[in-house]
């Protein structure tokens, strides 16, 4: 235990939680969701569009160093209210994962702590599955393509 | 990759993941285990009948009575499966922290 970050995801449920207690207080923690500058920073991705507010929607898009897009995500929002929640979709393009519902409720905890509840809803059970296994999956490529990088330079 | 899904399966339930703490620290017999939960000892029965079946728990046999114990090397392998996924949001949120200090007053 003691780790900062959690994850519950109970069996057979199409949806999952994530929670994690920041030292920051709760505004602070709030205005990294909001501001485009912010966010670029912490998501290093680029912010296309990123309106905060009921009905509002957002755009990123991630590049690789050489400039290519390698991702691009969006979504539309549900529910906006400041310091509390944010209730959005979450749909990465040219993929064939169905998009996401999520439940972001922000609390305070004390004048300098806070904490995130993140709920994730999936389409099915199967693809919350898939998409909790993906890190592992890109974990084990990698590893594979570094073997692969080591091989090649031997050749 | 199927048996990797079923033990996935298996550690997601909180009642098998509660069983599982509580091997952690010792050997048990199934009623034992039982005594520690609400439910019948059918359906805790059923659970470590689970979580043996996904290799999570041993069987050892001491006189007339069947101990539980945990499989450590299986644990290892489950918990290093999941926790890329935890790691990742715990890498992003770190960043998060860390970017927001700066505009602390």
């Amino acid at each position: 235990m003691g780790l900062k970050t959690k994850i519950d995801a109970e069996e057979g449920k199409q949806d999952l939680v994530i929670t994690r207690e920041f030292d920051l207080p709760l505004e602070l923690l709030f205005k990294a969701y909001v501001e485009p500058e912010i966010v670029e920073q912490w998501m290093g991705t680029k912010v296309l569009k990123l309106e905060s507010k009921k009905h509002g929607s957002y755009h990123f898009e991630t590049s690789d160093p050489q400039g290519n897009v390698v991702f691009r995500a969006n979504g539309v929002v549900h529910e906006f209210s400041p310091n509390e929640k944010i209730t959005r979709t979450f749909e990465m393009e040219n993929t064939p994962f169905p998009v996401q519902l999520e439940f972001l409720e922000f609390e305070k905890l004390t004048d300098d702590t806070s904490k995130l509840t993140m709920q994730i809803v999936y389409k099915s059970v199967a693809h919350r599955d898939q998409m909790l296994q993906l890190p592992f999956a890109q974990g084990l490529n990698m590893a594979h393509n570094r073997l692969q990088d080591v091989v090649n330079k031997l050749k | 990759m199927k048996s990797r899904r079923d033990v996935f399966q298996a550690i997601a339930d909180p009642t098998r993941r509660a069983i599982l703490t509580l091997l952690a620290v010792q050997a048990l017999t199934p009623g034992a285990v039982a005594d520690n939960f609400k439910s019948s000892r059918q359906t805790i029965s059923k659970h470590i009948q689970i979580l043996t079946e996904c290799e999570l728990l041993k069987q050892e046999q001491n006189g007339r009575e069947i101990y539980y114990l945990i499989n450590a090397k299986k644990m290892k392998d489950v918990a290093d499966f999941i926790e890329p996924f935890r790691k990742m949001w715990d890498d992003r949120f770190n960043k998060l922290e860390n970017v927001m200090k700066k505009y602390k007053s």
